[in-house]
Protein backbone atom coordinates (compact mmCIF):
# COMPACT_ATOMS: atom_id res chain seq x y z
CA UNK A 1 0.00 0.00 0.00
CA UNK A 2 1.19 3.83 -0.39
CA UNK A 3 -0.14 7.04 0.18
CA UNK A 4 1.43 9.75 -1.33
CA UNK A 5 2.53 12.70 0.89
CA UNK A 6 -0.55 14.69 2.03
CA UNK A 7 -0.35 17.78 4.06
CA UNK A 8 -1.14 17.17 7.74
CA UNK A 9 -3.58 18.91 10.22
CA UNK A 10 -2.00 22.21 10.93
CA UNK A 11 0.82 21.97 8.49
CA UNK A 12 1.71 25.29 7.65
CA UNK A 13 2.01 25.36 3.59
CA UNK A 14 5.25 26.38 3.47
CA UNK A 15 8.01 24.68 3.77
CA UNK A 16 10.37 24.88 6.12
CA UNK A 17 13.09 27.48 4.50
CA UNK A 18 16.21 26.11 2.67
CA UNK A 19 17.23 30.08 2.96
CA UNK A 20 18.26 29.00 6.43
CA UNK A 21 20.41 26.20 5.73
CA UNK A 22 24.36 26.62 5.07
CA UNK A 23 24.47 27.00 1.16
CA UNK A 24 27.79 25.34 1.34
CA UNK A 25 26.38 22.13 2.88
CA UNK A 26 23.14 22.45 1.01
CA UNK A 27 24.65 22.81 -2.44
CA UNK A 28 27.49 19.69 -1.72
CA UNK A 29 23.75 18.05 -0.61
CA UNK A 30 22.19 18.98 -3.83
CA UNK A 31 24.79 17.84 -5.96
CA UNK A 32 25.04 14.17 -4.60
CA UNK A 33 21.49 13.46 -4.76
CA UNK A 34 21.78 15.02 -8.22
CA UNK A 35 24.29 11.94 -8.79
CA UNK A 36 21.95 9.96 -7.53
CA UNK A 37 23.90 9.03 -4.51
CA UNK A 38 21.69 7.65 -1.63
CA UNK A 39 21.50 10.01 1.54
CA UNK A 40 22.13 7.56 4.79
CA UNK A 41 20.88 8.58 8.51
CA UNK A 42 24.31 10.15 9.94
CA UNK A 43 24.64 12.26 6.75
CA UNK A 44 23.78 15.40 6.93
CA UNK A 45 20.43 16.70 5.32
CA UNK A 46 18.45 20.02 4.89
CA UNK A 47 15.81 20.10 7.31
CA UNK A 48 12.95 20.40 4.57
CA UNK A 49 14.35 17.09 3.14
CA UNK A 50 14.33 15.38 7.16
CA UNK A 51 10.29 16.79 7.66
CA UNK A 52 9.44 15.92 3.82
CA UNK A 53 10.67 12.37 4.48
CA UNK A 54 9.14 11.64 7.78
CA UNK A 55 5.87 12.86 6.88
CA UNK A 56 6.11 10.96 3.50
CA UNK A 57 7.41 7.84 5.16
CA UNK A 58 5.22 7.90 8.34
CA UNK A 59 1.95 8.40 6.80
CA UNK A 60 3.33 5.32 4.21
CA UNK A 61 3.55 2.94 7.09
CA UNK A 62 0.47 4.62 8.61
CA UNK A 63 -1.01 3.20 5.38
CA UNK A 64 -0.08 -0.30 5.43
CA UNK A 65 -1.07 -0.79 9.49
CA UNK A 66 -4.42 1.25 8.36
CA UNK A 67 -4.52 -1.39 5.65
CA UNK A 68 -4.70 -4.31 7.37
CA UNK A 69 -8.07 -3.49 8.82
CA UNK A 70 -10.32 -3.90 5.79
CA UNK A 71 -8.75 -7.61 4.78
CA UNK A 72 -8.68 -8.14 8.05
CA UNK A 73 -12.48 -8.17 8.71
CA UNK A 74 -12.65 -10.59 6.17
CA UNK A 75 -10.06 -13.39 7.35
CA UNK A 76 -13.14 -15.10 8.67
CA UNK A 77 -15.40 -14.66 5.96
CA UNK A 78 -13.29 -16.04 2.98
CA UNK A 79 -14.78 -18.33 0.80
CA UNK A 80 -12.87 -21.38 1.11
CA UNK A 81 -9.57 -22.42 3.25
CA UNK A 82 -7.04 -20.78 0.17
CA UNK A 83 -8.35 -17.68 -0.03
CA UNK A 84 -8.38 -17.18 3.88
CA UNK A 85 -4.46 -18.72 4.02
CA UNK A 86 -3.63 -16.24 1.07
CA UNK A 87 -5.46 -12.95 3.15
CA UNK A 88 -4.16 -14.33 6.37
CA UNK A 89 -0.36 -14.20 4.71
CA UNK A 90 -1.24 -10.46 2.99
CA UNK A 91 -2.23 -8.86 5.63
CA UNK A 92 0.73 -10.18 7.89
CA UNK A 93 3.00 -8.75 4.99
CA UNK A 94 1.02 -5.15 5.35
CA UNK A 95 1.72 -5.57 9.53
CA UNK A 96 5.54 -5.93 8.46
CA UNK A 97 5.16 -3.68 5.41
CA UNK A 98 4.36 -1.04 8.66
CA UNK A 99 7.24 -1.90 10.05
CA UNK A 100 9.84 -1.69 8.03
CA UNK A 101 8.88 1.84 7.35
CA UNK A 102 7.91 2.98 10.42
CA UNK A 103 11.86 1.97 11.62
CA UNK A 104 13.37 3.60 8.57
CA UNK A 105 11.23 6.93 9.79
CA UNK A 106 13.00 6.48 13.42
CA UNK A 107 16.10 6.48 11.84
CA UNK A 108 15.78 10.85 10.76
CA UNK A 109 14.61 11.30 14.31
CA UNK A 110 11.07 10.92 15.40
CA UNK A 111 9.64 7.93 17.23
CA UNK A 112 7.51 4.87 17.07
CA UNK A 113 5.65 6.62 19.91
CA UNK A 114 4.88 9.64 18.09
CA UNK A 115 3.98 8.42 14.84
CA UNK A 116 1.38 6.20 16.73
CA UNK A 117 0.16 9.22 19.04
CA UNK A 118 -0.47 11.25 15.43
CA UNK A 119 -1.85 8.52 13.97
CA UNK A 120 -3.86 8.31 16.79
CA UNK A 121 -5.49 11.64 17.24
CA UNK A 122 -6.15 12.27 13.54
CA UNK A 123 -2.95 14.27 12.96
CA UNK A 124 -1.19 12.14 10.47
CA UNK A 125 -2.77 11.18 7.58
CA UNK A 126 -3.03 7.86 5.64
CA UNK A 127 -3.92 6.63 2.10
CA UNK A 128 -7.60 7.91 1.90
CA UNK A 129 -8.45 4.63 -0.09
CA UNK A 130 -8.57 2.57 3.07
CA UNK A 131 -12.00 4.93 3.99
CA UNK A 132 -13.73 3.31 1.69
CA UNK A 133 -16.18 0.10 2.89
CA UNK A 134 -15.70 -3.35 1.76
CA UNK A 135 -18.97 -4.88 1.35
CA UNK A 136 -18.29 -7.94 -0.46
CA UNK A 137 -15.46 -10.49 -1.26
CA UNK A 138 -15.42 -8.82 -4.71
CA UNK A 139 -13.54 -5.42 -3.41
CA UNK A 140 -11.14 -8.40 -1.58
CA UNK A 141 -10.02 -9.34 -5.12
CA UNK A 142 -10.31 -5.37 -6.36
CA UNK A 143 -7.96 -4.33 -3.20
CA UNK A 144 -5.51 -6.13 -4.57
CA UNK A 145 -5.92 -5.71 -7.68
CA UNK A 146 -6.15 -1.82 -7.98
CA UNK A 147 -4.80 -0.67 -4.62
CA UNK A 148 -1.95 -2.71 -4.67
CA UNK A 149 -1.45 -2.65 -7.98
CA UNK A 150 -1.43 1.18 -7.79
CA UNK A 151 1.10 0.44 -4.82
CA UNK A 152 3.29 -1.20 -6.76
CA UNK A 153 3.53 1.77 -9.69
CA UNK A 154 4.20 3.74 -7.14
CA UNK A 155 6.32 2.11 -4.89
CA UNK A 156 8.81 0.87 -7.89
CA UNK A 157 10.41 3.85 -8.82
CA UNK A 158 10.83 4.70 -4.69
CA UNK A 159 13.18 1.64 -4.71
CA UNK A 160 16.41 4.31 -6.33
CA UNK A 161 14.25 6.84 -3.79
CA UNK A 162 17.17 8.95 -2.48
CA UNK A 163 16.79 8.01 0.84
CA UNK A 164 18.34 5.17 1.71
CA UNK A 165 16.91 3.21 4.88
CA UNK A 166 13.57 4.12 2.94
CA UNK A 167 14.91 2.70 -0.46
CA UNK A 168 15.87 -0.56 1.41
CA UNK A 169 12.45 -0.93 3.18
CA UNK A 170 11.25 -0.33 -0.92
CA UNK A 171 12.79 -2.99 -2.37
CA UNK A 172 11.77 -5.97 0.43
CA UNK A 173 8.48 -4.59 0.30
CA UNK A 174 7.77 -4.42 -3.42
CA UNK A 175 9.86 -7.79 -3.54
CA UNK A 176 6.91 -8.91 -1.39
CA UNK A 177 3.61 -6.56 -2.93
CA UNK A 178 3.41 -8.33 -6.75
CA UNK A 179 2.27 -11.27 -4.94
CA UNK A 180 -1.13 -9.35 -3.24
CA UNK A 181 -1.61 -7.61 -6.99
CA UNK A 182 -1.74 -11.46 -8.33
CA UNK A 183 -4.32 -13.05 -5.75
CA UNK A 184 -6.63 -10.05 -5.97
CA UNK A 185 -6.73 -10.33 -9.73
CA UNK A 186 -7.28 -13.84 -9.50
CA UNK A 187 -10.16 -13.51 -7.04
CA UNK A 188 -11.88 -10.90 -9.81
CA UNK A 189 -10.89 -13.24 -12.51
CA UNK A 190 -12.81 -16.08 -10.63
CA UNK A 191 -15.76 -13.75 -9.86
CA UNK A 192 -15.69 -12.77 -13.32
CA UNK A 193 -16.18 -15.85 -15.02
CA UNK A 194 -18.50 -17.28 -12.48
CA UNK A 195 -22.37 -16.92 -12.08
CA UNK A 196 -24.32 -13.63 -13.80
CA UNK A 197 -24.31 -12.95 -9.57
CA UNK A 198 -20.86 -13.49 -9.07
CA UNK A 199 -20.03 -11.68 -12.04
CA UNK A 200 -22.42 -8.35 -11.18
CA UNK A 201 -20.43 -8.41 -7.85
CA UNK A 202 -17.01 -8.13 -9.53
CA UNK A 203 -18.22 -5.32 -11.79
CA UNK A 204 -19.60 -3.67 -8.69
CA UNK A 205 -16.56 -4.22 -6.43
CA UNK A 206 -14.34 -2.44 -9.91
CA UNK A 207 -17.17 0.11 -10.12
CA UNK A 208 -16.70 1.40 -6.89
CA UNK A 209 -13.04 1.04 -6.23
CA UNK A 210 -11.54 2.09 -10.04
CA UNK A 211 -12.06 5.68 -9.25
CA UNK A 212 -10.44 5.72 -5.54
CA UNK A 213 -7.89 3.74 -6.89
CA UNK A 214 -6.37 6.65 -9.31
CA UNK A 215 -7.09 9.03 -6.79
CA UNK A 216 -4.11 7.52 -4.49
CA UNK A 217 -1.69 8.87 -6.54
CA UNK A 218 -2.27 11.71 -5.40
CA UNK A 219 -3.53 15.52 -7.10
CA UNK A 220 -2.69 16.35 -10.09
CA UNK A 221 0.95 17.57 -11.00
CA UNK A 222 0.09 21.31 -11.16
CA UNK A 223 -2.08 20.85 -8.36
CA UNK A 224 0.86 19.16 -6.05
CA UNK A 225 3.13 22.37 -4.81
CA UNK A 226 5.86 19.73 -2.81
CA UNK A 227 6.21 18.00 -6.03
CA UNK A 228 8.89 19.66 -7.51
CA UNK A 229 10.98 19.95 -4.94
CA UNK A 230 10.62 16.15 -3.93
CA UNK A 231 11.05 15.05 -7.60
CA UNK A 232 14.80 17.13 -7.32
CA UNK A 233 16.13 15.58 -4.52
CA UNK A 234 15.43 11.72 -5.67
CA UNK A 235 12.60 11.56 -3.22
CA UNK A 236 9.45 11.32 -5.72
CA UNK A 237 11.39 9.65 -8.88
CA UNK A 238 8.11 10.38 -11.06
CA UNK A 239 5.40 12.58 -10.98
CA UNK A 240 1.62 11.70 -9.53
CA UNK A 241 0.09 12.17 -13.18
CA UNK A 242 2.83 10.12 -14.39
CA UNK A 243 2.21 7.32 -12.34
CA UNK A 244 -1.70 7.33 -12.50
CA UNK A 245 -0.95 7.38 -16.71
CA UNK A 246 0.97 4.06 -16.47
CA UNK A 247 -1.65 2.47 -14.27
CA UNK A 248 -4.26 3.31 -16.35
CA UNK A 249 -2.43 2.02 -19.25
CA UNK A 250 -1.90 -1.54 -17.56
CA UNK A 251 -5.12 -1.45 -16.10
CA UNK A 252 -7.53 -1.67 -18.64
CA UNK A 253 -6.39 -4.18 -20.65
CA UNK A 254 -6.58 -6.38 -17.41
CA UNK A 255 -9.94 -5.41 -16.61
CA UNK A 256 -10.90 -6.34 -20.43
CA UNK A 257 -9.45 -9.63 -20.44
CA UNK A 258 -11.40 -10.86 -17.78
CA UNK A 259 -14.66 -9.31 -18.75
CA UNK A 260 -15.15 -6.66 -16.75
CA UNK A 261 -15.80 -3.00 -17.92
CA UNK A 262 -14.03 -0.31 -16.64
CA UNK A 263 -16.65 2.66 -14.99
CA UNK A 264 -15.17 5.78 -17.38
CA UNK A 265 -17.25 6.59 -20.16
CA UNK A 266 -14.44 8.64 -21.37
CA UNK A 267 -11.91 6.43 -21.82
CA UNK A 268 -10.56 5.56 -25.04
CA UNK A 269 -7.11 4.83 -26.44
CA UNK A 270 -4.98 7.56 -28.24
CA UNK A 271 -2.77 6.40 -30.64
CA UNK A 272 -0.77 8.98 -31.08
CA UNK A 273 -0.11 9.28 -27.51
CA UNK A 274 0.28 5.31 -27.31
CA UNK A 275 -1.90 6.02 -23.73
CA UNK A 276 -5.57 5.91 -22.33
CA UNK A 277 -7.40 9.11 -22.73
CA UNK A 278 -9.55 9.01 -19.51
CA UNK A 279 -12.24 11.32 -17.97
CA UNK A 280 -12.16 14.18 -14.97
CA UNK A 281 -11.33 12.81 -11.89
CA UNK A 282 -13.35 14.02 -8.89
CA UNK A 283 -10.84 16.07 -6.82
CA UNK A 284 -13.54 17.38 -4.32
CA UNK A 285 -14.73 13.49 -3.33
CA UNK A 286 -11.00 13.01 -3.03
CA UNK A 287 -10.28 16.34 -0.78
CA UNK A 288 -13.49 15.61 1.25
CA UNK A 289 -11.86 12.09 2.17
CA UNK A 290 -8.51 13.53 3.19
CA UNK A 291 -10.34 15.36 5.58
CA UNK A 292 -11.61 12.49 7.21
CA UNK A 293 -15.12 12.63 5.65
CA UNK A 294 -14.71 9.17 4.23
CA UNK A 295 -17.60 6.49 4.64
CA UNK A 296 -15.30 4.87 7.64
CA UNK A 297 -12.68 7.05 8.37
CA UNK A 298 -13.75 7.06 11.67
CA UNK A 299 -14.57 3.49 12.30
CA UNK A 300 -11.01 2.87 11.08
CA UNK A 301 -9.20 5.21 13.64
CA UNK A 302 -11.21 3.93 16.66
CA UNK A 303 -10.23 0.34 15.56
CA UNK A 304 -6.59 1.43 15.63
CA UNK A 305 -7.14 3.19 19.17
CA UNK A 306 -8.89 -0.02 20.40
CA UNK A 307 -6.11 -2.50 19.66
CA UNK A 308 -3.53 -0.07 20.60
CA UNK A 309 -5.19 0.33 24.17
CA UNK A 310 -6.25 -3.62 24.47
CA UNK A 311 -2.69 -4.36 23.78
CA UNK A 312 -1.09 -1.93 27.07
CA UNK A 313 -1.26 -4.85 29.25
CA UNK A 314 0.87 -7.18 26.62
CA UNK A 315 3.73 -4.22 26.19
CA UNK A 316 3.43 -3.84 30.19
CA UNK A 317 4.16 -7.24 30.85
CA UNK A 318 6.68 -7.56 28.58
CA UNK A 319 8.24 -4.40 29.92
CA UNK A 320 8.15 -5.47 33.77
CA UNK A 321 9.50 -9.38 32.53
CA UNK A 322 12.48 -7.49 30.68
CA UNK A 323 13.67 -5.53 33.77
CA UNK A 324 12.75 -8.54 36.18
CA UNK A 325 15.01 -10.68 34.36
CA UNK A 326 17.38 -8.00 33.92
CA UNK A 327 17.46 -7.45 37.75
CA UNK A 328 17.50 -11.50 38.28
CA UNK A 329 20.77 -11.66 35.65
CA UNK A 330 22.83 -8.90 37.40
CA UNK A 331 22.82 -10.31 40.79
CA UNK A 332 23.54 -13.69 39.57
CA UNK B 1 -0.62 3.31 31.57
CA UNK B 2 3.30 3.05 32.08
CA UNK B 3 3.63 2.59 28.07
CA UNK B 4 7.14 1.94 28.25
CA UNK B 5 9.44 2.46 25.54
CA UNK B 6 10.91 -0.70 24.60
CA UNK B 7 14.23 -0.62 22.84
CA UNK B 8 15.58 -0.65 19.33
CA UNK B 9 17.25 -3.88 18.07
CA UNK B 10 19.47 -3.76 14.98
CA UNK B 11 18.45 -8.02 12.93
CA UNK B 12 20.78 -9.88 11.17
CA UNK B 13 20.26 -12.33 9.11
CA UNK B 14 21.98 -15.33 7.87
CA UNK B 15 20.34 -16.32 4.69
CA UNK B 16 21.81 -19.93 4.39
CA UNK B 17 24.90 -21.62 6.63
CA UNK B 18 28.63 -20.58 5.14
CA UNK B 19 27.26 -17.17 5.08
CA UNK B 20 28.02 -14.28 7.20
CA UNK B 21 24.83 -12.80 8.66
CA UNK B 22 23.86 -9.58 7.08
CA UNK B 23 22.07 -6.41 8.60
CA UNK B 24 18.42 -6.25 7.97
CA UNK B 25 17.10 -3.57 9.39
CA UNK B 26 15.37 -3.17 13.05
CA UNK B 27 12.70 -3.87 15.83
CA UNK B 28 11.56 -2.38 19.08
CA UNK B 29 11.35 -5.35 21.73
CA UNK B 30 11.40 -5.74 25.59
CA UNK B 31 14.43 -8.07 26.02
CA UNK B 32 16.48 -10.27 23.26
CA UNK B 33 14.12 -13.51 23.31
CA UNK B 34 11.33 -11.03 22.00
CA UNK B 35 13.39 -9.07 19.81
CA UNK B 36 14.23 -12.48 18.11
CA UNK B 37 10.78 -13.71 18.26
CA UNK B 38 9.66 -10.05 16.49
CA UNK B 39 12.45 -10.42 13.81
CA UNK B 40 11.38 -13.88 12.68
CA UNK B 41 7.85 -12.43 11.93
CA UNK B 42 9.42 -9.53 10.60
CA UNK B 43 12.67 -10.76 8.49
CA UNK B 44 11.59 -13.98 7.76
CA UNK B 45 8.50 -14.66 6.57
CA UNK B 46 9.81 -15.73 3.02
CA UNK B 47 12.88 -18.39 4.30
CA UNK B 48 15.17 -15.80 4.08
CA UNK B 49 17.38 -17.43 6.44
CA UNK B 50 18.51 -20.01 9.07
CA UNK B 51 19.82 -17.97 11.92
CA UNK B 52 19.22 -14.57 13.29
CA UNK B 53 21.19 -12.25 15.30
CA UNK B 54 19.78 -9.50 17.37
CA UNK B 55 22.04 -6.80 18.89
CA UNK B 56 20.57 -3.70 20.72
CA UNK B 57 20.97 -0.46 18.58
CA UNK B 58 22.77 1.57 21.81
CA UNK B 59 25.77 -1.06 21.40
CA UNK B 60 26.61 -0.05 18.16
CA UNK B 61 29.49 2.37 17.56
CA UNK B 62 29.59 3.95 13.81
CA UNK B 63 31.92 5.93 12.10
CA UNK B 64 31.16 9.37 11.61
CA UNK B 65 30.37 10.79 7.86
CA UNK B 66 32.24 13.73 8.69
CA UNK B 67 35.24 11.67 8.67
CA UNK B 68 35.05 9.60 6.16
CA UNK B 69 37.94 11.26 4.06
CA UNK B 70 40.19 10.78 6.89
CA UNK B 71 39.45 7.52 7.42
CA UNK B 72 38.90 6.09 3.99
CA UNK B 73 40.48 7.93 1.61
CA UNK B 74 44.22 7.50 2.40
CA UNK B 75 43.62 4.04 0.64
CA UNK B 76 43.12 5.32 -2.73
CA UNK B 77 46.91 6.11 -3.35
CA UNK B 78 48.10 3.00 -2.17
CA UNK B 79 46.96 0.77 -5.68
CA UNK B 80 50.38 -1.22 -4.94
CA UNK B 81 47.99 -2.91 -2.58
CA UNK B 82 46.41 -4.71 -5.63
CA UNK B 83 47.71 -6.97 -8.00
CA UNK B 84 46.46 -5.19 -11.12
CA UNK B 85 49.58 -2.74 -9.98
CA UNK B 86 52.22 -5.21 -11.06
CA UNK B 87 53.39 -6.13 -14.55
CA UNK B 88 54.51 -9.91 -15.23
CA UNK B 89 55.79 -11.00 -18.44
CA UNK B 90 53.94 -12.23 -21.21
CA UNK B 91 52.97 -15.89 -21.19
CA UNK B 92 53.92 -16.30 -17.35
CA UNK B 93 51.01 -17.76 -15.62
CA UNK B 94 49.63 -16.32 -12.69
CA UNK B 95 49.39 -18.12 -9.00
Amino acid sequence: MYTTELKDKNQKSAPVSLADEDPEKLAAFEARVAADDFIEPKDWMPEAYRKTLVRQISQHAHSEIVGMLPEGNWITRAPNLRRKTILLAKVQDEGGHGLYLYAAAETLGTSREEMIEALHSGKAKYSTIFNYPTLTWADIGAIGWLVDGAAIMNQVPLQRTSYGPYARAMVRICKEESFHQRQGYEIMSVLAAGTPEQKRMAQDALDRWWWPSLMMFGPPDDKSPNTAQSVRWRIKRETNDELRQRFVDVTVPQAEAIGLRVPDPALRWNEARGSYDFGAIDWEEFYAVVRGEGPVAKERTQARVKAWEDGAWVREAAAVHASKRAMRMAAE
Amino acid sequence: MTDARWPLWEVFVRAKSGLAHKHVGSVHAADGRMAIEAARDVYTRRMEGVSLWVVPSSAIVASDPKETTDLFEPAADKVYRHPTFYTIPEGVKNI
